[in-house]
């Protein structure tokens, strides 16, 4: 084995490492949702290949809305999904969209991109 | 120019102070005005205006042709003013309104973006394939050594390198960018794939391409690979041009809903007729129907009758006959007479909305059956990229060290191609989306992939007899004269019978006018009306004295009823049918048997149901006879008879604890419990709300085809779904393999990026392809 081989084994375990570690074990940006003088708890969320925010926190049977701001029109990110809430939305590139729900049970519930491959987390409490 | 008007006390000419106190609750309008010439047009429709009730000021603008109105909402709306300005001899210039955000609110500028996105990415697709086409044949020319000879090897690579730029910055740039904006979340999507592995195709051939000296001191071939980044980007936007457009299609089905929405209104507002946009329809308004017209929205018939085609949201092909009292639901067509009807429903309650929205609803929702797809397709890139690395380091350490580095990273960029994690993520919702669709289509409402999913394991039926095998009304079955006096034949007989109970409202009574009117008997003037609560109806027809009712009645009245009438009406009771009795001047004269009736389709659709396999079972509150009658009737031979309706539950459950998985028909509140029992409920003939909420797929349609239609449409949409995950899970586990190069030490094959490009695009478009395929399907 010569050297540079050497160095292309050791780069391609650290770089294995590095995937894994980058992406499942990171920690994920959490957002605990605002109550408005309604009532409403709100969290506003930016889309750009990912949520930002990806973790949001609400309480139990207090409505919620969410406000998607799509920023970008990369195709990836035009669905929402929150199938627990029956929800698909199309999300309009760089604007805001309004998602209502009111959850009723506690539990962490997923929603993801219409691929399932954008996800993030309502963390119901 | 303002418009120069002899001031009216409460019209001040535009431009002068305003003081006047305008009451509370005060609205301002602005019309556009048609048709004013002059500044005494402007002056008439001013005053016009001005007096109408409700209005309190009004100014119009010549040269604007704008008229400025404040008025009282609670006398007066926007469609009257209009319709005085009308009145005075000008026209109403409507400006589109401006479509309400809601479940039917079609949103234009959504639709706008995504037609101009789409443009975009054909724009980005031909740059690269015109620029590939290029590429590709210059890449080769090492091929013929002859040709070699003539041409620099560096000013090739750089003319390649020129090329292939606008091909990675423009066509490409999107995948960059979203990998980069999904790297910064921590995600990766199918571009993080794409950008890593053109990237790193592309890296290496610029390297190759600036420091060629380095390559050859290395005792490497300056090779590069432009041919093969820009071939990849090309194909891959192919497939995302593919997609999208069959994407657009596979939601074609709830585009059409909604614009089944009819635009405008003829409604009557103080006395005129007025076109008014749909939006502004208010409850209790009276609209006007036209033959040929569509319904605006949901009501009820004040005046005249049509036939109606409501099959664009019950799938019923024939047209429904309504009269007066009749509701009518919005979207759906006017086919004969010209009717008036009263406005119940408008905007997100009518019945159109409530049926787009369900669909929504089913689209958004997931299939259990997705659940390990979803499991995949969560760690998919990051996994898929640890085995490009793994490669990577395997070639480059078992390679000859000449060939090494090329095959390394040709292989690297190979498995990262090929990876589709796009076909796990479309495979269920393209199919439940088509599904669903199609479904609304034929007037069947699936609730969410749950009912769809449950439908196909179904394997036995439970039909709740009243309104599902039958009509669920009464009818007549039996008319049987007696002793008729000489005078009379039967049908002058009938007639005075049809006289008396069009009077009454009672539903046996319209039994009897349905069967009348089915014998076309003369239409007679009935007097001294009489309804006797609880027994029947009488009153006077042609001077004779008519009754109709049960036994009590008549015995009540006097009329002797004999020995042969009993046993006639013994053999109706027997047969478990409601018997009225028809008296003319003191004299019995005919029996009526009414009783619910079978529904034409019912024993069609039962046996289909019976050649799919499933095994139908009826259960109703009628005695053992008369269920053993109805069910032999319609080829049924399991039946449960005397079911009192807290019991229905029960029934459902007793099937199940035989290990069946049962889907159960019914119509009614009292079946709520039942529907929600079952495995999957149907609820039948647009059903009650209660009914609805309880059950996982509706029915529009009021007879036993919707639930072939319903089982057979999920059975296919379950096989689309399973094909789907088959063929995902199938190209990604040999795709990957192959081009990691597994099988180059057995057969010596590699995979060329391009080909995995190739097979990526396509993979994609075969998923959407066959639930596309759903469309065409015969349910």
């Amino acid at each position: 084995m010569d050297t540079t081989e050497i160095i292309v084994l050791l780069g391609g375990v650290a770089s294995l490492g590095f995937v894994g570690w980058f992406f499942f074990m990171a920690p994920h940006q959490v957002a605990t949702a605002v109550s408005s003088s309604s009532g409403v708890q709100q969290v506003d969320i930016v889309v750009k290949g990912g949520y930002s925010p990806d973790v949001i926190e609400v309480e139990k049977d207090k409505p919620v809305q969410l406000n998607f701001y799509r920023d970008e029109d990369n195709s990836c990110s035009e669905e929402l999904l929150l199938p627990d809430f029956q929800i698909r939305r199309e999300l309009a590139p760089f604007q805001t969209t309004a998602v209502e729900l009111l959850p009723r049970q506690a539990g962490t519930f997923e929603f993801t991109c219409g691929m399932h491959m954008l996800r993030g987390q309502l963390v119901v409490k | 120019m303002n418009t120069p008007s002899a001031p009216l006390p409460h019209v001040p000419t535009p431009g002068e102070p305003v003081n006047l106190p305008l009451s509370a609750g005060t609205e301002t309008a602005t019309l556009n005005i048609e048709g004013m010439t002059c500044a005494s047009c402007s002056n008439f429709v001013e005053r016009a205006l001005s007096r109408t009730p409700g209005v309190q000021r009004a100014t119009v603008n010549l040269a604007s042709e704008k008229a400025t109105i404040d008025y009282l909402p609670a006398q007066i709306d926007r469609a009257g003013l209009r319709a005085a300005v009308e009145q005075a001899g000008y026209a109403v210039h409507e400006p589109v309104a401006p479509v309400a955000a809601g479940v039917l609110g079609s949103d234009e500028e959504l639709a706008q973006r995504k037609a101009a996105a789409y443009r975009k990415l054909l724009r980005r697709f031909w740059v690269a394939v015109a620029l590939a086409a290029v590429i590709m044949p210059l890449s080769m020319i090492m091929l013929w050594p002859a040709l070699m000879q003539r041409v620099s090897m560096p000013v090739l690579n750089y003319v390649q390198l020129l090329l292939t730029l606008p091909v990675l910055l423009y066509s490409g740039r999107e995948f960059y960018v979203s990998a980069w904006n999904g790297l910064r979340h921590r995600t990766a999507s199918m571009d993080t794939l794409i950008a890593v592995g053109t990237g790193a195709a592309f890296l290496y051939s610029l390297a190759a391409t600036l420091v060629p000296d380095w390559f050859m001191r290395q005792g490497l071939m300056p090779e590069v690979y432009y041919d093969t980044t820009a071939t990849i980007i090309a194909l891959i936007l192919l497939g995302k041009v593919l997609e999208s457009r069959a994407k657009q299609r596979t939601s074609a089905a709830i585009r059409a809903l909604m614009d089944l929405q009819a635009k405008t209104a003829r409604v009557v507002r103080h006395g005129q007729e007025v076109d008014i946009p749909v939006e502004e329809v208010r409850l209790n308004d009276i609209v006007i129907v036209r033959p040929g017209e569509k319904v605006a929205t949901d009501g009820v018939i004040t005046e005249g009758r049509s036939a109606l085609d409501e099959a664009m949201l019950t799938g019923e092909s024939l047209p429904v006959e309504k009269k007066v009292g009749d509701p009518v639901f919005g979207a759906t067509l006017n086919k004969t007479g010209s009717f008036r009807f009263q406005v119940t429903k408008v905007g997100k309650e009518t019945m159109l909305a409530q049926i787009v929205k369900l669909v929504e609803e089913a689209q958004g929702s997931r299939a259990p059956i997705q659940r390990l797809a979803d499991k995949v397709s969560a760690v998919f890139v990051p996994i898929v990229v640890m085995i490009a690395i793994a490669t990577f380091v395997v070639w480059f350490l078992a390679a000859p060290e000449a060939t090494r580095l090329p095959l390394a990273l040709v292989n690297f960029v190979a498995v990262l191609i090929i990876a589709c994690p796009c076909a796990l993520g479309l495979a269920t919702p393209t199919a439940i989306m088509v599904g669903t669709g199609k479904g609304a289509e034929h007037g069947v409402l699936i609730r969410n992939a749950e009912a769809l999913e449950k439908a196909y394991q179904v394997n036995t039926v439970l039909l709740d007899k009243t309104g599902t095998i039958t009509r669920g009304e009464p009818a007549v079955t039996d008319f049987i004269p007696l002793n008729l006096p000489p005078s009379a034949d039967q049908t002058s007989v009938l007639a005075m019978l049809a006289a008396l109970e069009r009077q009454s409202e009672h539903p046996l009574a319209e039994a009897v006018v349905r069967y009348t009117d089915a014998q076309g008997v003369a239409s007679l003037p009935a007097t001294d009306f009489q309804a006797h609560e609880g027994r029947g109806a009488g009153a006077t027809v042609e001077g004779q004295q008519v009754l109709i009712g049960n036994r009590r009645l008549l015995e009540e009245q006097g009329v002797s009823v004999s020995g042969a009438t009993t046993q006639a009406a013994d053999q109706l009771l027997e047969e478990a049918k409601t018997v009225l009795y028809a008296a003319v001047g003191g004299q019995i004269v005919a029996l009526f048997g009414v009783a619910d009736t079978v529904r034409e389709t019912s024993a069609a659709a039962i046996r289909e149901l019976q050649r799919q396999g499933l095994e139908v079972v009826m259960m109703t509150g009628d005695n053992q006879q008369t269920a053993a009658k109805v069910a032999q009737q319609v080829g049924i031979t399991r039946f449960f008879a005397e079911v009192l309706p807290q019991d229905k539950a029960s029934k459902v459950k007793a099937l199940q604890n035989e290990g069946r998985t049962v889907a159960m028909v019914g119509d009614g509140i009292n079946d709520a419990p039942a529907l929600a029992q079952a495995d999957l409920g149907l609820a039948m003939g647009g059903g009650t709300d209660v009914a609805m909420e309880a059950a996982g797929i509706t029915l529009m349609r009021s007879d036993l085809n919707g639930v072939v239609t319903a089982l057979r449409l999920s059975r296919l949409t379950m096989r689309a779904i399973r094909q789907n995950l088959f063929f995902a899970f199938i190209y990604n586990t040999l795709g990957i393999p192959i081009a990691a190069g597994l099988l180059y030490p057995f057969t010596g094959w590699l995979l060329s990026p391009m080909i995995a490009a190739a097979a990526m695009a396509l993979s994609s478009v075969s998923v959407l392809t066959n639930s596309l395929r759903l469309r065409a399907a015969k349910v």
